[in-house]
C-alpha cells in the first residue's frame, strides 16, 4: 500500500426513522446550516412495473401526479412551490419514481400539505391526461427523436440484455401506448402502487425534528393505510453467449458502442456489487483512468468514454436485475468491433496482473469527492435517503459510503473484472446515418 | 401519536416568518501578480470547489478552443495521465472551459488536498507544454465533439440566432468550424497561453470546508510564481437588437421546431435589472409562468419551453426557447407573441408579481446553499466585477419593485416588436404557418 494514502473522510448527517400507522414510512434529516429544505416522496414503482401494452405509463403517470389533486386544481402545485421561493421536479426510474421540492425552509409545512394532498389522491380527467399525452410526446422528440443518440444506451440496451417485458421494454413508451392510456388506468394505477404503504418521505435540512415529526402527522396521519402491494419478482437469468445488435441513427454522425454485463444483486449483495461500482471508475474515471488511457489517449480509437452502474447511472438506487455499462463514441469510420476487442483485453489485463500502485486508492478519493459532493444540496439528501430507506431499509448508509468504497480491495475489483467476459455481454452499436 | 380528522376541504398552510438572507463572509487578496483570490467558507462537505475565471476575450476562437482541450495534457514534469492521477490522488479534479468573455478552470477535491490542487493547478498555468500528440489527440476529439453538436437541433439553433443578434461582433460565433480546429498546432498554442494565461484581471474563488486567511494564504504560496502581463482585451458592447423578419433555419424531416426569441435585456447592475427579471419570470422564466402554462400546461404544445436572462461582459439579452411540435409550430408562435405583448402592454396582477418575486428571492438562497453553487455565483459575480454582497442589494430590489415598475419592464424588454426570432424546423412543413404571423427569411441549416 502506497505511504501516503488520502485519508477518506465521512459526514455525518443525523437520521431519524418512523413509520405512521397507515405505514407510510418517514426520514428526517436534519441540518441547520443553511435555511432551506429537501422534501422527497419515493413510490415503490417504476418502469418495470408498468402493465404490457401501456409502455411509458409510469412516467405519464408522474406527469399526472402534478396535475391536481383533493384540494388543489391544475397549475396550483406548482404555484404554491415557486410562490414559496422553491423549485419542484418528479422522476420516473427503472424500481421507484419520485416527487420532489427544495424550498426556503419556513415553507415545510406548505410542502408536507402539497405531498400529502396527491397521495390522497390525484385529480384524474380526461382533459388533463390528453394534454399531459401531448406534452410527454414533446418530451419524447426532445430527448430520444429530435436528436443524435437519443436513448442511447439507456433505452437501447435493455431489449438485448433482458427477455421479460419488464426489464427489457421502452421506458420512455410508444406513441401508441400513450396514445391509448386511459383515465382509468391511471385511477388502476393509483389504487394498486400509489398506497402510503408502499412510500417513503424524507425530509432533509432546515428542520426541528419534533416540530417536523408533528408537522407530517398532521398532514399525512390521515391518508387512509393502503398496503404496498407485493413486488413481482424481475429476475432472469444471466446471459450465456453474446449478444450484439446494431441500429442506424439517421441523426448520428459519428459511431458509438454500448456493452454491458450483469452485476451481483445491489440489494441482497452489497458487498458483492459494491466493487463492480469501483471497477467502473477505475475503468473510465478522467485521463488516468485505464481505458481512457488506452483507448482514448494510446489507440485513439474512442474520442469519448463513460463507465457506471445501472441503465440510468443509479449505482445506489435500483435494484436486480442491473448491470455495469461502458459506452464509447468512435471517430468517424471507428472500427467497433476493434474497440469492443480492446475492452476486453483491458479488462483481462486487469484481472490477470492486478491493479498498479495507487491506482485504487486515487480512484476511491475521487469517488468519495463525487459521493459527497452528490449530498451537499439537501434535496439530494433526502432523495437519496428516501431511496435507501424504500430499497433497504437503511437511509443512514448515505453517510457509509465514502467509506464502503474506500474498503474495496485490489483483488475484489480484480475478481470483479475477471467476470467482465464477453460471453456475458449485451452490446449494441449506433451506425451512424446523419449526413457530413 | 394523535391523528387530526379533518372534514371538508383543507386548506393550503401559510408559510412561516421569512428568514432574511444571510450572505456568506468572503476573504479577498490581490496578489502582487494581479491575480485577485477569493474565499468563502461553507464547511457543509469536507470539499473545496475551485473556479479561476481568467479573462478571454478576443481570443482566436478555434486556437481557443483547442487550448481550453489540451491546457492539462502536460507540464515540463507531468504527462496528461500524471496530472490526472495526482488530482485523483487528493480526491480532485480540473476541466478548462471557454466563453468568449474567459477560459474558465473548475473542480472540486477533499479540502485535505488544498494545497496539493493548488500546487498542481499553479504548475498547469505556468508550464503547460502542449505536447503534439495530445494535443493531436484532443483536436480531434474537439473536431468530433462539434461534428455532434452540428446535428444537434439545440445548438443548430442557438448557433444561428447568435450569428443574427451579434452580427460582428466576437459574440456571434462561439463554436469553431471544424477545419478551423483541424489547423491548429501546437507552437499556436503555446504563443496564445504565453500571451493570454494570466494572473492579471484573473480571479480565483475557493469555496468549501476551508480556514480562509489559511486558504488566501496557500493561494499566494502556490501562485505568486505564475506572473505575466496584462493583456488588454475590452470587447467592444454588444450591438443592440434589430428585429426584423423572423430566420427561418431549415431542417427537413424535423420532428420539432426549435423556436427562440431574443429580447433587449441589462446587465445586474442596472437599475432596471430587478424589474426586467421579475417580468421575464411572469412570462415565462420559471415553470408557473404565464408562457408555460399557456403553451404546455393549457395546449400541450412542448416539454420544458423557458425564457432567461443571459449576462456577459459586453452586453445581457433575454433568450426564450422552446422546442415544439412540427405541426403546431405556427401557433406556438403565435401564443408567445400574444404572451410577450400582453405583459409589455399591461400590468401584472399584483399576485402574480408575489409569486414571482417570492420565486426569486427563494431560489436565491437554494442557489447559496451548497458549495458548487456559491462557488460558481462568486465567480460569476466576481468575473463581472461584483462581490457576493451584490446579493443583499440585489435582494432588496427585488423586495421592492412595484407592479408599476414591472409593467414598465416588461413594455420596455419584452415587447414583441423588439424580437429577434429564429426557428428551426422543417421549413416546407413549418414555412406557410410562420409566414401567415410574421415576414420570414429563410436559410438552410449551419449556413
Amino acid at each position: 500500500m502506497a505511504a501516503r494514502r488520502t485519508r477518506i473522510p465521512a459526514t455525518k448527517y443525523p437520521v431519524e426513522r418512523f413509520t405512521l400507522d397507515n405505514g407510510l414510512r418517514v426520514v428526517l434529516t436534519p441540518d441547520r446550516s443553511a435555511p432551506v429544505i429537501g422534501v422527497a416522496v419515493v413510490y415503490d414503482v417504476g418502469i418495470r412495473s408498468e402493465p404490457e401494452g401501456r409502455t411509458g405509463f409510469a412516467h405519464l403517470f408522474e406527469h399526472l401526479m402534478f396535475q391536481g389533486s383533493e384540494n388543489l386544481e391544475k397549475l396550483a402545485h406548482f404555484r404554491h412551490v415557486q410562490g414559496a421561493g422553491g423549485t419542484f421536479n418528479g422522476s420516473t426510474h427503472l424500481d421507484y419514481t419520485d416527487y420532489f421540492e427544495t424550498l426556503p425552509s419556513n415553507a415545510l409545512e406548505r410542502a408536507l400539505f402539497l405531498e400529502a394532498d396527491r397521495m390522497r389522491g390525484p385529480k384524474l380527467t380526461e382533459e388533463n391526461l390528453r394534454n399531459q399525452v401531448d406534452v410527454v410526446k414533446e418530451e419524447i422528440r426532445v430527448n430520444v427523436l429530435n436528436r443524435p443518440y437519443g436513448g442511447f444506451p439507456w433505452l437501447k440496451l435493455p431489449p438485448v440484455m433482458f427477455d421479460t417485458f419488464p426489464n427489457a421494454h421502452d421506458g420512455y413508451g410508444s406513441f401508441d401506448d400513450l396514445e391509448s392510456a386511459t383515465v382509468s388506468d391511471a385511477a388502476d394505477f393509483f389504487r394498486r402502487y400509489y398506497a402510503c404503504g408502499n412510500a417513503v418521505l424524507a425530509v432533509s435540512g432546515d428542520v426541528d425534528v419534533a416540530e417536523a415529526t408533528t408537522l407530517i402527522e398532521r398532514h399525512f396521519g390521515d391518508v387512509p393505510a393502503r398496503p404496498a402491494p407485493a413486488r413481482p419478482d424481475f429476475t432472469e437469468p444471466d446471459l450465456t453467449g453474446e449478444r450484439r445488435t446494431s441500429y442506424t441513427d439517421p441523426l448520428a454522425p459519428l459511431p458509438a458502442v454500448a456493452g454491458a454485463w450483469r452485476v451481483p444483486d445491489p440489494v441482497t449483495d452489497f458487498a458483492g456489487y459494491l466493487p463492480y461500482v469501483v471497477l467502473a471508475e477505475v475503468l473510465t474515471d478522467g485521463d488516468a483512468s485505464r481505458l481512457v488511457e488506452r483507448l482514448v489517449q494510446r489507440d485513439r480509437t474512442v474520442t469519448g468514454l463513460g463507465g457506471y452502474l445501472g441503465f440510468m447511472g443509479d449505482p445506489f438506487d435500483v435494484r436486480d436485475p442491473t448491470a455495469l455499462l461502458l459506452q464509447a463514441h468512435l471517430p468517424p469510420g471507428g472500427d467497433v468491433d476493434k474497440v469492443l476487442r480492446t475492452m476486453d483485453e483491458e479488462l483481462d489485463r486487469l484481472a490477470t496482473d492486478g491493479l498498479t500502485e495507487g491506482e485504487l486508492a486515487r480512484t476511491q478519493a475521487r469517488m468519495a469527492t463525487h459521493l459527497l459532493r452528490d449530498t451537499d444540496a439537501v434535496l439530494g439528501r433526502a432523495l437519496r435517503m428516501a431511496v435507501l430507506e424504500q430499497q433497504r431499509g437503511e437511509p443512514g448508509l448515505l453517510n457509509d459510503l465514502p467509506r464502503l468504497v474506500g474498503e474495496v480491495t485490489d483483488e475484489q475489483v480484480r475478481a470483479a473484472a475477471a467476470t467482465l467476459r464477453p460471453e456475458r455481454r449485451a452490446s449494441v452499436e449506433v451506425v451512424p446515418g446523419g449526413a457530413r | 401519536m394523535s391523528t387530526t380528522v379533518q372534514a371538508g376541504p383543507r386548506t393550503l398552510p401559510p408559510l412561516g416568518p421569512t428568514r432574511k438572507l444571510k450572505v456568506p463572509k468572503q476573504a479577498e487578496r490581490t496578489l502582487a501578480n494581479g491575480l485577485t483570490v477569493i474565499v468563502v467558507r461553507r464547511p457543509a462537505v469536507p470539499l473545496v470547489e475551485l473556479r479561476l475565471w481568467m479573462p478571454f476575450g478576443k481570443a482566436n476562437l478555434a486556437r481557443g478552443a483547442v487550448l481550453a482541450q489540451s491546457l492539462l495534457s502536460g507540464t515540463p514534469t507531468m504527462s496528461a495521465v500524471q496530472i490526472a492521477a495526482e488530482l485523483q490522488k487528493v480526491g480532485g479534479g480540473l476541466s478548462a472551459g471557454l466563453d468568449p468573455d474567459r477560459l474558465m478552470l473548475s473542480g472540486a477535491g477533499l479540502v485535505t488536498g488544498l494545497d496539493r490542487m493548488l500546487e498542481i493547478l499553479a504548475e498547469v498555468l505556468t508550464g503547460a507544454t502542449y505536447p503534439e500528440q495530445e494535443v493531436s489527440t484532443e483536436r480531434d476529439r474537439l473536431v468530433d465533439r462539434i461534428q455532434v453538436a452540428q446535428s444537434q437541433p439545440a445548438h443548430l439553433a442557438r448557433t444561428a440566432l447568435l450569428k443574427r443578434i451579434y452580427g460582428r461582433h466576437p459574440y456571434a460565433v462561439q463554436t469553431p468550424e471544424p477545419d478551423q480546429v483541424r489547423a491548429v498546432r501546437a507552437p499556436a498554442l503555446r504563443k496564445l497561453h504565453a500571451e493570454r494565461v494570466h494572473p492579471t484581471d484573473a480571479v480565483l474563488v475557493l469555496v468549501g470546508d476551508v480556514q480562509p486567511e489559511r486558504a488566501l494564504d496557500a493561494a499566494e504560496a502556490a501562485l505568486a510564481g505564475w506572473t505575466g502581463p496584462g493583456h488588454a482585451t475590452e470587447l467592444p458592447p454588444a450591438p443592440p437588437l434589430e428585429s426584423g423578419p423572423l430566420l427561418l433555419v431549415d431542417r427537413p424531416g424535423s420532428v420539432q421546431s426549435s423556436l427562440r426569441m431574443a429580447l433587449p435585456a441589462v446587465p445586474r447592475t442596472h437599475p432596471d435589472h430587478a424589474a426586467l427579471q421579475l417580468a421575464n419570470l411572469v412570462f415565462g422564466g420559471y415553470f408557473s409562468s404565464r408562457w408555460v402554462e399557456n403553451i404546455r400546461e393549457d395546449k400541450g404544445y412542448t416539454y420544458g419551453p423557458h425564457s432567461s436572462v443571459e449576462h456577459s461582459v459586453a452586453g445581457s439579452v433575454l433568450v426564450a426557447a422552446a422546442e415544439v411540435a412540427t405541426e403546431v409550430t405556427g401557433p406556438a408562435l403565435l401564443e408567445t407573441t400574444y404572451e410577450l405583448g400582453r405583459l409589455a402592454s399591461l400590468p401584472p396582477k399584483p399576485d402574480e408579481l408575489e409569486q414571482a418575486r417570492q420565486y426569486a428571492l427563494g431560489t436565491l438562497q437554494l442557489g447559496m446553499s451548497t458549495q458548487a453553487g456559491l462557488a460558481s455565483l462568486t465567480s460569476a459575480y466576481a468575473g463581472n466585477g461584483l462581490r457576493l454582497d451584490f446579493l443583499a442589494e440585489h435582494a432588496a430590489r427585488l423586495a421592492k419593485a412595484t407592479v408599476d415598475d414591472v409593467a414598465e419592464a416588461g413594455a420596455r424588454y419584452l415587447a414583441p416588436a423588439k424580437a429577434v426570432t429564429v426557428v428551426l424546423g422543417d421549413a416546407e412543413r413549418i414555412g406557410g404557418p410562420l409566414a401567415a404571423l410574421t415576414p420570414v427569411d429563410r436559410v438552410a441549416a449551419g449556413s
